[in-house]
């Protein structure tokens, strides 16, 4: 039911029951706000929504306040501004004043509510905090002495992502936010997912960067330099860049590599083919027997951790293959450095990913027991598109350049890997092939697509009816596991990852991460694959030469010492 | 069932009396209910004051000497234990009833004292100088020469409605409780009266929220009735979280069927059959107490399943704080009950429409809660009489500090605040000079001693810019220094902000840092000036505005005031910490550099010996020098100098 | 079957709302709260124990570390401020070498400030293992350290 309110002397519509916040909003007046976040609980804590109401004696947050008929709001008055103004300078006023050497300085959010509102002279003074900053995870760094408490990252953590990690400990001014028994995030539960850092207005919450020594290594003429990004950096950096009319950002991207020193570029979208046949044929001998149903995917290197840590139960549900670029990784350092005569040794090999929990991925024991890393660092979107502008390389002038062999050819199977339900749609595509012999009649499935967390089709075959399931945001795939095991609901194949809406909402991703941004990268992926004949793994020739070459066949004894791994339960305080 | 200890077995008779009107009693009862109640009494009565503050000034020792002397002498007396009368500064507290005559109290004894004094009265004399008065009883004997209670001034003044029979009756007697006229309006409710007329006739009866804001406690009890729902709570606020606010506590400890009794009336007002008591872990003995009030009054049918057949259900549960001051907010409560962190969240909408469990829940306090039975059995008309204009009832005051007289003060609202301060509790203790007082608990006023003309009265008290709060009074005198006190507090809520909001956490921090700085040396060469002491001091006055503004919960809506009234009230004072670095009452010894005069010094190394911080060094028999960084000004150089030789500036 | 798990099933309902009667029926019974039993509670309610330290981290109740032999607990409601309990604080953490919240090497003592232990009329008041000491001063202290030292022995 609409009714009429009074803002700032103007009459509005707006819905009865609503927030003061989502009335103001839909008749375009912008108030600021840090606590609020569109999908999570409100807590109306930052009071930087405030305004005046007619009748209330106090100032009101808009965020939690409803509207009422006739309600008269002021949403820029001097008191209000002065509230507001005030606020900020008391966040400010023991705020470390190093805003220049800051990894968010520019795209911080407290920078610019002080712009906003003005803050020009420091008239509050306070003692500085002095907290310690944590580096013990391989992810994410935490720096207490920015964190504003706005207890974003603590309910995307608990609301979205669903492992708790964080919370608020003690009160008043010892208030902070910490992990279970204040132990350092590495050797807490956090998965690594990053969902926390990339809403963090402040640089509080920061990825642990592997960017340092790189010029270095570059330059380097001993080292031979590798790097491969994954599908999802590609979609990211059109955007980021403005390259939206531009078809072959990969080319862009590759010609940016060459620039900035790396001696050989590839797609990890090969690496994705590569783990679609494994997987399918893991998946068809573990249909046929029954076994250790429903097969989860292991893509997402969060998720993996949580399975080891919350859920050991359910190791053996996880496939044993390693993930797109770990694979990659592994076929670099083989098949690549065989084929080009290179001593492995000698490779350096990067990883560019949206993706914070790859950071931990490569630590973790999984890709330790090969003897070497497969991969020797970790970057993310956010770090590339700093390299690219260290580099002072302007990306609209690049003319395109094609990737490195052997990993050249790709299918946009591969590519559909950056978002949510593609990896189960690429997956399908080879199951339905291996079983039946023949290419799905209809390949492109929407009911993977779109903008549900949890997405179900199920496919006829000759061994009967595989039931799939993509499930994204891993709060949302705890429930379903837990509804699958306690026998409410039943999958042959669950693809599962930890980042809403996939690879392409993931923690390395440039900030601010809009809606918006990523919906328009979904699209960008689905649009390569609307355009690509190659459009399954098994078509993929290069792919098919590896088997010849190193691996034999998929699921073979060689191609399972080579791409897939072992997961193990992790013991942390939960 | 097992029956409860604390009963006499006498079910029957108790119950007679609560269900029939006093008019319909027998003789043969109304001698029964006088036993009962202890008006009279068949055997010597002995009855110790065992609330908290009496345990501590030594309540158990005297109970042990009691109980000792009596088994030794193998006498046959009843002893047995009692509230706070509300005279805390001269517990502990002993009364000794014989029969046929009036009790009599005495104070401030030590156990030493107990025989001699049980020997005494036990052979009709009394012993000189310990007591404290008698009770007045117009069918008992009184002692010669012993004043009558209601004739001393403290007592004289007040007007005891809750605090009636504390301190005299046996809290742990539900029979003593139904024999003073306990459980009759409780009965009489859910007899003749639907629920909505209880909301209304407490709505009449004009009673506020006791624990300050003044909320119409009928309209909260209204909103609650008229919100639809499967179920609804009654929450009792016993958290009492205030420093120096210590009514409520008396009340559970001294009368808690009162207590029970108003949370039956309160619950079957709104149409909760589910109750609780919040209170803090710390009140041992109001837990134990309620916990066996509760017990009884299950054993007696006023709690359980359609109670009385008159078809209403209650169970009353105790929750046990574990201790943060916001949790007295009422929300905050609530997230503590529902086991989080107890931080605030906005209103509305108000717990009366979604509160415990997101179901209805009123929260009222336990003093609030207290008065209910007084009203429901004497009608809302005469409630009215007790107060003056818009506040009706009456208030208890908790007095502490340098008054005279310290502990529990009940008078009719509208009575001035002078009249509590000075007629009632004495004024200043030993002859000194009346500075102010402290109103409201953290987050409450200072007045200047020429301003307590004030009635009590929620409007009146915001009128002069003060609050009444839970109604705790700190009493200052001439040596208590305005600035010292103000930092305190201020220093306390920024321990005890919840740490959700900004301006409530960084401003009360920011605010503790200015004041610590104006009464410390300043810690670093960052802070300041005078004129950036003086100038921060102004900027607070501003952000104190900020901060009453946009706070979520009262906490920090609050928290300014004590800074505010006492810069309007004792400005003086907070230019002489600035600017003079001077403290007038000489409490603020960091503010002094201490240095050691060479000529004077002979080098005795006394001062050095003595000094806490080892900041005095040097070399016997030549002089000593002061290290002002180590120095902490605490003065003992100078006391223990036998050559006046140590100075300060 | 440990005595923390006897501790949980005394506890009929499963649920948050019996999470801080659960906390401090652990911690009367083991004097704190340690990583095992809030891993314990977290999992018999199912709650992760970054929420149950959060939550007992808010409450003045809930200690993570064992206490001394002999607990001291030094009032500084208002009543007590006023009577310079801060002095006999100080004189507590110059004997005893340890701040509030600190327990002493040896084991012996633990300190804690209170907000107001309801003694109002007998300011300044400690208690040391419940027994209280009403109007101290701080030249006392040491005499009631040393007295509480040699009933331990
Ligand atoms: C910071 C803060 C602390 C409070 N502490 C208490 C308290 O200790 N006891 C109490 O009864 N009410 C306290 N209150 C008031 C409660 O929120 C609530 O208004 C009260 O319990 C309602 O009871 P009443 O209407 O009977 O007064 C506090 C409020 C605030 C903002
Ligand atoms: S990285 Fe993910 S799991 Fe770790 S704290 Fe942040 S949101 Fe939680
Ligand atoms: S770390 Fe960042 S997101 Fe989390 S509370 Fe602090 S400022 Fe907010
Ligand atoms: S005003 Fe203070 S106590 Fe209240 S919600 Fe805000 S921070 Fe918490
Ligand atoms: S956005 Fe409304 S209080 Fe933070």
């Amino acid at each position: 039911m609409m009714i009429k309110i009074e803002v700032n002397n103007r009459t509005v519509q707006a819905r009865k029951g609503e927030t003061i916040l989502s009335a103001l909003g839909n008749c375009g007046i912008h108030v600021p706000t840090i606590c609020s976040m569109a999908e999570l609980s409100p807590t109306g804590a930052c009071r930087m929504c405030v305004v005046e109401v007619e009748g209330q004696e106090k100032l009101v947050p808009a965020c939690s306040f409803p509207v009422s008929e006739w309600m008269k709001i002021r949403t820029h008055s001097p008191r209000v501004l002065r509230a507001r103004k005030t606020n900020v300078e008391l966040l400010l006023s023991n705020h470390p004043d190093d805003c220049l050497y800051c990894e968010r300085n520019g795209n911080c959010e407290l920078q610019k509510l002080a712009e906003d509102l003005n803050v020009r002279d420091r008239r509050m003074r306070g003692r500085k905090s002095k907290l310690k900053s944590d580096h013990s995870g391989y992810g994410i760094i935490r720096d207490p002495e920015k964190c504003i408490l706005c207890s974003r990252c603590v309910r995307v953590c608990e609301e979205i992502i669903g492992v708790s990690t964080l919370d608020f400990v003690n009160r008043g001014s010892n208030l902070k936010i910490e992990t279970a028994m204040s132990k350092p995030i590495g050797f807490s539960n956090c998965i690594d997912c990053g969902q926390c850092l990339i809403n963090c207005p402040t640089g509080a919450l920061i990825e642990k960067t592997e960017f340092q020594n790189l010029d270095h290594i570059l330059d380097d003429k001993e080292k031979i330099t590798v790097v491969q990004y994954t599908p999802a950096v590609a979609v990211s950096l059109a955007d980021e860049f403005d390259l939206k009319g531009n078809a072959d950002i990969k080319g862009v991207m590759n010609a940016a590599l060459r620039k900035i020193g790396f001696d050989y570029i590839f797609d990890s979208s090969f690496g994705g083919d590569v783990v679609v046949m494994e997987q399918a044929s893991e998946f068809v001998e573990r249909f046929g027997k029954k076994s250790n149903l429903p097969m989860i995917t292991a893509s997402c290197p969060s998720f993996v951790k949580y399975i080891e840590e919350f859920s050991p139960d359910l190791i053996s549900n996880l496939t044993t293959v390693k993930s797109p670029h770990q694979a990659m990784a592994s076929l670099i350092k083989t098949w690549f450095t065989k084929l080009n005569h290179i001593a492995p040794e000698k490779v350096f090999s990067v990883l560019i990913t949206t993706c914070t929990a790859s950071k931990y991925e490569v630590h973790s024991d999984e890709s330790l027991k090969s003897g070497d890393r497969d991969i020797d660092a970790v970057l993310s979107t956010r770090e590339l598109i700093r390299l690219i502008k260290l580099n002072g390389i302007d990306v609209n002038k690049l003319e395109t350049e094609p990737s490195d062999g052997p990993f050249h050819a790709t299918t946009s199977a591969g590519k559909l890997f950056a978002v949510s339900g593609g990896e189960a749609e690429a997956t399908v595509r080879s199951i339905y092939y291996l079983i039946e012999q023949k290419e799905m009649p209809e390949p492109r499935m929407n009911k993977f697509r779109g903008s549900r967390d949890v997405r179900e089709v199920s496919v006829e075959t000759k061994q009967g009816e595989i039931r799939i399931a993509s499930v994204s945001g891993l709060k949302k795939a705890m429930k379903i596991l837990e509804e699958i095991k306690s026998g409410k609901r039943e999958y042959d194949f669950i693809e599962i990852m930890v980042c809403p809406d996939g690879c392409v909402g993931g923690g390395g991703q440039p900030i601010p991460l809009l809606e918006s941004d990523i919906r328009a990268r979904i699209r960008h992926v689905y649009e390569i694959d609307k355009n690509e004949t190659l459009n399954a793994a098994h078509k993929n020739s290069a792919v098919r030469k590896m088997y010849e070459e190193l691996a034999r066949a998929p699921w073979s004894k060689e191609s399972k010492l080579l791409l897939h791994t072992e997961h193990e339960e992790i013991k942390v305080l939960k | 069932m097992s029956k409860s200890p604390y009963t006499t077995g006498l079910k029957d008779v108790v119950l007679e009396v609560a269900i029939k009107q006093p008019s319909e009693y027998s003789t043969g009862l109304i001698r029964k209910i006088e036993l009962l109640s202890r008006v009279r009494v068949e055997k010597p009565l002995i009855m110790i004051g065992l609330n908290t503050s009496g345990k501590i000034a030594g309540g158990d020792r005297i109970k042990m000497a009691v109980e000792e002397y009596v088994s030794d002498r193998k006498l046959d007396v009843d002893v047995s234990e009692t509230g706070a009368i509300g005279l805390a500064s001269r517990e502990p507290i002993l009364g000794v009833q014989l029969p046929g005559r009036t009790r009599i109290l005495f104070a401030e004894i030590v156990e030493e004292e107990v025989p001699l004094i049980l020997d005494d009265i036990f052979h009709q004399i009394v012993p000189k100088e310990k007591f404290l008065g008698q009770i007045r009883h117009d069918k008992l004997d009184p002692w010669m020469d012993v004043p009558f209670l209601d004739e001393i001034p403290f007592f004289a003044l007040q007007n005891r409605l809750l605090l009636r029979d504390c301190g005299i009756i046996d809290p742990l007697s539900i029979d003593e409780y139904i024999a003073r006229g306990g459980y009759r309006g409780f009965l009489k409710a859910i007899r003749n009266y639907t629920y909505e007329e209880i909301c209304s006739i407490v709505l009449m009866s004009g009673l506020k929220g006791r624990s300050g804001n003044g909320f119409l406690t009928g309209e909260k009890w209204k909103l609650a009735y008229n919100t639809s729902s499967d179920q609804k709570y009654l929450v009792c606020n016993a958290e009492e979280s205030d420093p120096g606010a210590f009514m409520d506590r008396a009340l559970m400890e001294g009368n808690p069927h009162q207590l029970i009794e108003g949370i039956c009336l309160a619950s079957y007002a709104i149409g909760a059959t589910k109750a609780y008591i919040y209170i803090r872990t710390e009140y041992l003995e109001s837990i134990r107490k309620l916990e066996i009030a509760i017990e009884s009054a299950r054993e007696y049918g006023f709690l359980g399943h359609n109670i009385f057949s008159s078809g209403f259900n209650l169970s009353i549960s105790i929750r046990k704080g574990p201790g943060a001051f916001v949790c007295g907010e009422e929300t905050a409560l609530l997230a503590s009950m529902e086991g989080r962190r107890g931080m605030p969240r906005s209103k509305p909408p108000y717990p009366a429409e979604r509160g415990f469990h997101r179901k209805p829940t009123v929260i009222n306090n336990v003093e609030t809660l207290s008065n209910v039975p007084h009203i429901v059995v004497n009608g809302p008309e005469w409630f009215d009489t007790l107060g003056s204009g818009h506040c009706t009832g009456t208030k208890i005051f908790s007095v502490s500090g340098r008054a005279k007289h310290t502990g529990l003060i009940e008078v009719p609202m509208g009575t001035s605040l002078e009249s509590v301060v000075v007629d009632i509790a004495g004024g200043a203790r030993e002859g000194k000079k009346l500075k102010g007082i402290h109103i409201g608990g953290p987050s409450g006023c200072l007045l200047p001693a020429d301003k307590l003309d004030i009635p009590v009265c929620f409007d009146a008290l915001k009128d002069a810019g003060a609050v009444l709060g839970a109604g705790g009074i700190l009493v200052l005198d001439e040596k208590v220094c305005i600035v010292d006190l103000v930092t305190y507090f201020m220093d306390f809520m920024q321990q005890q902000s919840c740490g959700k909001c900004i301006p409530c956490r960084e401003g009360t921090l920011r605010m503790s840092e200015i004041l610590n700085d104006i009464i410390r040396k300043p810690l670093d060469d960052e802070s300041h000036s005078s004129l950036d002491r003086f100038k921060s001091l102004m900027s607070l006055e501003k952000l104190a505005d900020v901060m009453r503004d946009t706070s979520l919960c009262g906490l920090g809506q609050m928290a300014p005031n004590p800074l505010i009234s006492s810069l309007t009230y004792f400005r003086k004072e907070f230019e002489d910490h600035i600017f003079d670095r001077n403290c007038p009452s000489n409490v603020c010894k960091e503010l002094r550099t201490y240095y050691i005069d060479v000529e004077l010094c002979t080098g005795c190394t006394i001062c050095a010996k003595k000094c806490p911080e080892d900041a005095i060094i040097g070399t016997e028999k030549h002089p000593y020098f002061i290290v002002s960084e180590k120095c902490t000004g605490c003065g003992i150089c100078k006391d223990v100098c036998k050559f006046s030789a140590v100075f300060y500036n | 079957m440990g005595k923390t798990e006897e501790i949980l099933n005394q506890f009929h309902q499963v649920s948050r709302d019996v999470l801080i009667p659960m906390l401090q029926a652990v911690q009367d019974e083991c004097g704190y709260l340690s990583e095992e039993a809030i891993e314990k509670i977290g999992s018999h309610l199912s709650l992760p124990a970054s929420k149950i330290y959060g939550l007992a981290t808010f409450y003045n109740q809930f200690r993570f570390a064992p206490t001394g032999k002999f607990h001291i607990q030094v009032c500084n409601g208002s009543a007590c401020h006023l009577d310079h309990s801060i002095s006999i604080l100080k004189e507590l953490f110059k004997h005893l070498g340890i701040r509030d919240g600190e327990t002493t090497r040896d084991g012996m003592f633990s300190l804690e400030v209170l907000a107001c232990i309801g003694a109002c009329g007998q300011s300044p008041v400690i208690a040391i293992n419940g027994v209280y000491y009403p109007k101290v001063k701080a030249g006392m202290i040491k005499d009631i350290l040393e007295i509480t030292k040699l009933k331990s022995s």
